[in-house]
């Protein structure tokens, strides 16, 4: 036991000495969470758009007003005509034009509709058909307002509601993401290069020829990176909660377990990559490719599972990464217990034991 | 308490580390291996130390056997391999301390046997082992390899790039170590180092050409040396080269140590046929033959 305190201490002396793995330790998780959640974001804010009005009239003119005061638009022009569209567009500020045909309110009360066309920049497809649907339910939201006292025979008007995100910030989908990405990174990536450290440096060398036995030396490794992770996790839900307003509707105490659970996970998987990798870049460029691109692309975290091709659909079903955000998902945002995710955690809990009995058997006691 | 190798081979690929290679070392004994770099040196520590397992042959350490018995055999060795293998962001007495913590002792219960070395590094101990000087690095190996009072020691090129007065210290030590009743086993590419052994194999390419004392290897030179020198070292061994009685030549510090293909031969002969070559300053004089004269006479055959 205390050759296993000493050896502890050893490692967690490498930790605070060498400045570039306190920054990866550290600075990373800050830096990412806060890039996630503000910067790369797919909710729309003051888009910028132009009208072309017509029929100026009291209807298009309350319409106009309606779309302006919300803060998803800002009506950065008028156009005359409509050959002037595309000039808009190609100026590149504009997002979307609404073009509100001839004689709308005359329409509107004789003929019973009348139409608007609406126009968007589709380069960016994701935000193209967001702003489609902003604009839709602000029309729609001013119809039915208007229609209030009518009686309109046979109407089916959809009440959508959008449960547990229901302002669809897409901070609330990145936390669990980022959360994923950094516990896989710091935990997978750091055991891996310290343990392919010794490995360059000579000194597993001296290592092999002593006492400590190969559980020793990879707990070892291990526990200080546990330690480190919870931290991380912690400062990351923290900042969710403080800074992003995001709430935490499940058990802090399950969500703190089922982190621990998928750091030991990632932590098997990187000593199992140390036991692969010679060199420090070597265990680098593994841990980067083989876990970071695979929880950016397969998880779930970014491209949804369901629309997958099958293949794809079952190569997930191998990432921790995948069980891990669907539990956090779960406990962050849904509030769920242990009854809806148990299922998720035995398959972390199967992997984790899988990966550490691979690595303690790949383990190598000689040089070759 | 000794090391005893029968039959050992070991190869990497296709390229034979170390063919067939049998020798003992007696319980209490400083045993040199020489030999320059790729003889196999480095190949025979990692068997010996269990890092290895040889393809062919048997060996024991302290008794135990080098495959079978490994774990006893890591509890019971120090190792020093030949690159400086300590932890460079640990202080001097931080990484004394971990060894120490791993082979389950502390730097009190054996400091007697590395105090001698300890004092000379204790003004660094707050200095991390990275920006210590080769010499001190290799003081403080010897200090970690040391700690847990191991019954034999394997020094795999200790005083590689280290200067010469520290490396006479360190030989000092090995010789004080030994007094202790540690066996020693240590490799060396340095000739003049392997005089300061008890027994030492020469080793070259992967076969050992000679076991024995330094003395008796010396003396079993079959020639009469010369040190030959002359105003023009280069000019000197160019011309010695042509000489149609001459059996070697090599430089030796400031010197070339001749020797001749005949039995006995009047050095006034030589002199006359360097001066004709033009050659001025010309001293020659018997002299003793060492280990690299041996070695080299040795690797020839």
């Amino acid at each position: 036991m205390k050759r296993f305190i000493g050896f502890i201490k050893k490692e967690f002396y490498h930790i605070f000495r060498d400045r570039r793995s306190l920054f990866i330790l550290f600075g990373m998780p800050i830096a990412q969470i806060m890039l996630f959640g503000f910067a790369i974001t797919n909710e729309i804010n003051n888009v910028d758009i132009a009208i072309i009005d017509h029929s100026k009239d009291a209807t298009t003119e309350e319409i106009i007003n309606k779309i302006s005061t919300s803060k998803y638009f800002t009506i950065k022009q008028m156009i005359a005509r409509e050959a002037d569209i595309e000039t808009a567009f190609k100026k590149g500020k504009i997002k979307a034009v609404l073009n509100f045909e001839k004689d709308f309110s005359k329409n509107l009360i004789k003929e019973q509709k009348a139409t608007i066309q609406i126009i968007t920049d589709a380069t960016d497809p994701n935000t193209a058909n967001s702003i489609t649907n902003y604009i839709n339910s602000i029309l729609q939201n001013y119809q039915q307002s208007k229609n209030k006292g009518i009686v309109v025979e046979y109407q089916i008007i959809p009440q959508t509601r959008m449960v547990y995100n229901p302002e669809l910030k897409s901070v609330f989908m990145f936390v669990p993401g980022v959360m994923t990405i950094i516990l896989m990174l710091v935990s997978a990536m750091m055991t891996s290069i310290s343990i392919t450290r010794e490995k360059e440096l000579g000194t597993m060398e001296i290592l092999l020829v002593s006492p400590l036995k190969p559980f020793q030396v990879i707990i070892g490794k291990v526990v200080p990176y546990i330690f480190l992770s919870v931290i991380n996790a912690a400062v990351i839900v923290l900042l969710s909660i403080f800074i992003f307003k995001m709430p935490v509707q499940g058990s802090l105490l399950l969500l703190g377990l089922e982190s621990v659970l998928f750091i030991i996970t990632s932590l098997a998987l990187g000593i199992l990559i140390s036991t692969i990798a010679e060199t420090q870049q070597a265990a680098m460029m593994i841990s980067l490719m083989g876990l970071m691109l695979p929880v950016i692309l397969l998880s779930g975290f970014i491209f949804p599972i369901t629309s997958m091709p099958a293949p794809l659909q079952i190569i997930s079903h191998i990432i921790p990464a995948k069980w891990f955000i669907i539990i956090i998902k779960g406990i962050m945002l849904k509030g769920v217990g242990m009854a809806y995710i148990w299922k998720e955690t035995l398959i972390l809990v199967g992997m984790a034991i899988f990966f550490i009995g691979l690595s303690i058997k790949k383990y190598k006691i000689r040089l070759e | 308490m000794g090391i005893s190798i029968s039959n050992i081979s070991k190869s990497y690929k296709k390229v034979k580390a170390v063919q067939n290679i049998s020798f003992d070392v007696n319980p209490g004994e400083l045993f040199g291996l020489i030999g320059p770099d790729g003889a196999g040196k480095t190949t025979i520590f990692r068997i010996l130390t269990t890092l290895l397992i040889p393809d062919d042959g048997t060996a024991k350490v302290a008794g135990f056997d080098v495959v079978t018995d490994y774990k006893a055999i890591r509890k019971s060795v120090g190792y020093m391999p030949g690159r400086f293998s300590l932890y460079q962001d640990l202080t001097v007495e931080e990484n004394l301390t971990f060894f120490a913590t791993i082979f389950g002792t502390t730097i009190e219960e054996n400091y007697d046997l590395i105090e001698d070395i300890y004092v000379q590094i204790e003004p660094f101990k707050d200095r991390r082992a990275g920006k210590l000087s080769g010499g001190m690095k290799q003081k403080l190996a010897l200090c970690c390899a040391l700690i847990h009072k191991p019954k034999v020691l394997f020094l795999d090129e200790p005083t590689t790039g280290v200067d010469p007065v520290s490396r006479k210290e360190f030989w000092e030590m090995l010789k004080r170590l030994q007094k202790k009743g540690i066996t020693i086993l240590v490799s060396t590419p340095y000739m003049d180092e392997a005089a300061l052994c008890d027994r030492i194999a020469l080793i070259q390419d992967g076969e050992i050409l000679e076991i024995d004392t330094p003395e008796v290897i010396v003396n079993k030179f079959p020639k009469t040396i010369y040190n030959v020198g002359a105003h023009n070292r280069y000019k000197l061994i160019k011309t010695l080269q042509s000489y149609e009685h001459l059996y070697s030549v090599f430089p030796f510090g400031e010197f070339v140590h001749y020797t001749d293909k005949r039995d006995s031969f009047e050095t006034v002969d030589l002199k006359s046929y360097l001066e004709k070559a033009g050659l001025t300053d010309i001293i020659i004089e018997v002299t003793q033959p060492n280990i690299e004269d041996a070695f080299m006479e040795l690797a020839k055959k």
